[in-house]
């Protein structure tokens, strides 16, 4: 019985901490542009090369 | 462009504006918009959303819609300016499903944690701890994911009707209220599991549904969206002033420049150039105007800068005239009742009757309120349509995804259903079985000639030019170096080329085919361009045919180039119809008792393809066709639309095994629970297992869609 009282704190914590980030991630913004995301990837940052549209 | 003085260390705030940009298809593009307009005066940082077909620019409020619009034309992109998003609700609905989804599911797991421990045994004093943890996790789980259901029902009985969110919000409701009861006086059974993950599955389902609504319909911009917001007015001193869309009144002198949409319809008094009406017709071909030519808003100026003579505008011009007919045609769609609400208002009622007498019943045998109370709550989750609320979502949502992998984009669901009950194809010619982009037929060129050909049109936007351009790339021709281009609207591009004047003309007999002349120094030749059918359109139409819709041909064009087409293609054939008469062809075959599905590309088949009982535009269409179809296909191929009618066809198969599967599992389930012997646990079992049976018949669609006959 003692145990519950630590281990059932730390399953709702745990459960909590992913809500909290689902949630947060959502907020950001994270699943605004899944496509492009996907396509960042492949952009060249210094790159001088210019793809045609 | 006279860009205004910008201080960009000054005290001005920057301001955010959106432009859809439905030319944006790659990492390229993403990447050359967000550097490229960055250097931009004035604009300080771009944002490209690739889903969306957005780019959100944050610049220095000096700096207009129209400013924007031609920095991100001077990259190459088309854009138009993102006023009122209609599509905002539905994110915002979406967010909203999503964000109650993910506390379902929070509080389905730890509650199903605790519930497993008081299922294995746990007795007394533990049993009460973990039902009162259930209750503290569940109560505020409940309130908040349960929103969407306990609003929609109350709606319905505000209404004095009856949805399915009705016995759901009522059998969580008691659900929660009894365990919390038990909860408090110490008793054996809490429902608080089953109620939480009744929200879940149920809120699945509608995730689902609204994920397919906002994904598909991204790239689709707002009907009237290119007309012009605003126009240069001339006024009697000679200066010109902006003046918005609204504001214009019949009797003034606009001035529109290259590349601006028209306002307003008019009629020209100064200048010649080519507009682009494929915003009203779909034709691609540029339209010469010169003074006395009549002329529509939503057109834009492919030429030189034009002076007209306003006579209808705002709500009397024709685009607004035709939008308005589309709005008047597509109400009848409105009324069509999706299969899931059709199936509810028969379950509804027999499942609030079922629980009713359940109570009833146990009472007068004499078991105490309580025990009776316990039963109906059994029975209302029980049949709660668990199974049944991702039946047709689940389907629906692996049939699209296996149809947007071969290029066709279905709005929502709805339009599933709509065109799998279709018995009767009806398509447009231009732009529909033929491709809407002219053609270069550049066989008779040599190499040296293909390469200055290239080398011209792919500097100029005009269609001929990208058709020639496009026929020479497809060739793997490689550009000539051709030096200081210039392009003289209406008449065709010029340049020097080692040390030889070349230039792309218009021909000199003005005939009805399309042509252009390519001179190299003093020699010239004809390019000649067609519109050429889809090259699998025979093949669809039989494809159409098979799965039963006979097909047949709707045309604004000539009588003459219609039957010609329909000859070759053996299909009955309509030719020279208006926008009024497609209409009443559409309106006249629902009348003879036909589900006609209409495909078609210009604004003239709005009406048509909003009036249709299903309808699918090629994403070459106008901005309009596309807003009004319930589907759009991408590429040359004309067999996505047979494939569209199959995979409908296969996807309301599927939907009714899974209603067939769900009623079953009712069937067994509710005497079960009519005579008591559901407990908590068998309640959670029976739920999750049929939901996952429902999702596993679903997935099978995803392997229903073949590739296209070859």
């Amino acid at each position: 019985m003692t145990g519950l009282v630590l281990l059932i704190p730390i399953a709702l914590g745990m459960g909590l901490l992913g809500l909290v980030a689902f949630l947060w991630s959502m907020r950001a913004g994270q699943y605004d542009d899944m496509e492009g995301a996907a396509h960042r990837i492949l952009i060249d940052e210094a790159g001088p090369g210019e793809d045609a549209p | 462009m006279n860009a205004p003085v910008l201080n960009l260390a000054a005290e001005s705030p920057l301001v955010t504006t959106r432009l859809t940009v439905p030319g944006m298809k790659c990492a390229g593009c993403i990447g050359k918009i967000e550097r490229e307009l960055a250097k931009t005066p004035g604009i300080a940082a771009a944002r490209a959303n690739l889903s969306a077909k957005r780019v959100a620019i944050s610049h220095d409020p000096a700096l207009d819609e129209g400013a924007l619009a031609a920095a991100l034309l001077a990259l190459g992109f088309e854009s138009q300016p993102v006023t009122d998003n209609p599509l905002a609700s539905d994110d915002a609905d979406h967010q909203r499903l999503t964000r109650a989804l993910g506390v379902a599911g929070f509080g389905m797991m730890n509650i199903m944690l605790l519930s497993v421990s008081v299922w294995s045994g746990a007795e007394g004093a533990t049993r009460g701890l973990f039902h009162w943890l259930s209750a503290a996790i569940a109560l505020p789980v409940v309130a908040y994911a349960g929103r969407p259901f306990f609003a929609s029902a109350w709606m319905a009985l505000k209404h004095r009707r009856t949805n399915m969110d009705v016995p759901i919000s009522i059998g969580v409701i008691l659900a929660t209220c009894m365990s919390l009861y038990e909860t408090i006086t110490g008793g054996a059974h809490a429902f608080f599991d089953s109620a939480v993950m009744l929200l879940f599955f149920l809120l699945a389902g509608r995730a689902l549904d609204a994920e397919m609504r906002t994904r598909t319909r991204a790239g689709i911009g707002a009907l009237l969206g290119r007309m012009g917001k605003s126009a240069s007015v001339i006024g009697p001193d000679g200066a010109t002033r902006r003046v918005a869309a609204k504001d214009l009144a019949p009797g003034m002198l606009v001035l529109v420049a290259a590349g601006e949409a028209l306002a307003a319809d008019g009629e020209v008094v100064e200048g010649r150039a080519a507009l682009d009406n494929s915003m009203l017709t779909g034709e691609s071909a540029p339209e010469p105007v010169a003074p006395g030519s009549l002329v529509h808003a939503g057109a834009i100026n492919m030429g030189a800068p034009l002076k007209m003579r306003l006579t209808h505008v705002a709500e009397d011009t024709a685009l607004a005239e035709i939008a308005r007919a589309m709005d008047e045609a597509g109400q009848s769609r409105s009324t069509y009742v999706r299969i899931a609400d059709r199936a509810s208002r028969l379950y509804a009622p027999v499942v609030h009757t079922l629980a009713l007498m359940a109570f009833a019943g146990w009472l007068a045998a004499g078991a105490g309120w309580h025990a009776s109370l316990t039963i109906a709550i059994a029975v209302l989750i029980i049949t709660c349509p668990c199974a049944m609320g991702l039946a047709v979502p689940a389907a629906q949502v692996v049939a699209s995804g296996a149809l947007m992998r071969r290029g066709l984009l279905v709005k929502d669901g709805s339009a599933l259903e709509r065109l799998a009950e279709c018995d009767l194809a009806v398509l447009d010619k231009t732009g529909t079985l033929t491709l809407g982009t002219p053609r270069a037929d550049i066989a008779s060129l040599d190499p040296q000639a293909r390469s200055i050909a290239l080398a011209l049109a792919q500097t100029s936007r005009h269609p001929l030019s990208r058709g020639l351009a496009a026929a020479c790339l497809r060739e793997g021709v490689i550009p000539a170096v051709v030096e200081d281009i210039r392009e003289a609207g209406g008449s065709g591009l010029a340049g020097r080329w080692q040390g030889l004047g070349v230039a792309l003309e218009k021909p000199e007999d003005a005939s009805d085919t399309l042509a252009t002349t390519l001179r190299i120094g003093e020699t010239r030749q004809v390019i000649a361009f067609a519109d050429p059918l889809r090259p699998d359109a025979a093949a669809a139409i039989a494809a159409l045919a098979a799965e039963g819709l006979p097909a047949r041909i709707l045309s604004g064009d000539r009588a003459a180039p219609v039957a010609a087409i329909a000859a070759a293609l053996g299909l009955p054939a309509q030719g020279g119809a208006d926008p009024r008469a497609k209409l009443a062809a559409l309106e006249a075959l629902k009348a003879d008792g036909h589900r006609p599905l209409m495909v078609g590309d210009g604004l003239n088949d709005g009406p048509a393809l909003a009036a249709a009982h299903a309808s699918i535009a090629p994403g070459t269409a106008s901005d309009a066709s596309q807003q009004a179809a319930d589907a759009v296909f991408i590429g040359e191929a004309l067999m996505p639309v047979a494939l569209a009618v199959r995979v409908a066809k296969a996807c309301m198969r599927i939907v009714r095994q899974n209603f067939g599967f769900s009623i079953a599992y009712n069937a067994l389930a509710v005497p079960l629970a009519l005579t008591g012997q559901v407990t908590p646990l068998v309640a959670a079992i029976a739920m999750s297992v049929s939901s996952l049976v429902v999702i596993a018949n679903s997935l099978r669609l995803a392997g229903a869609a073949p590739g296209a006959p070859k």
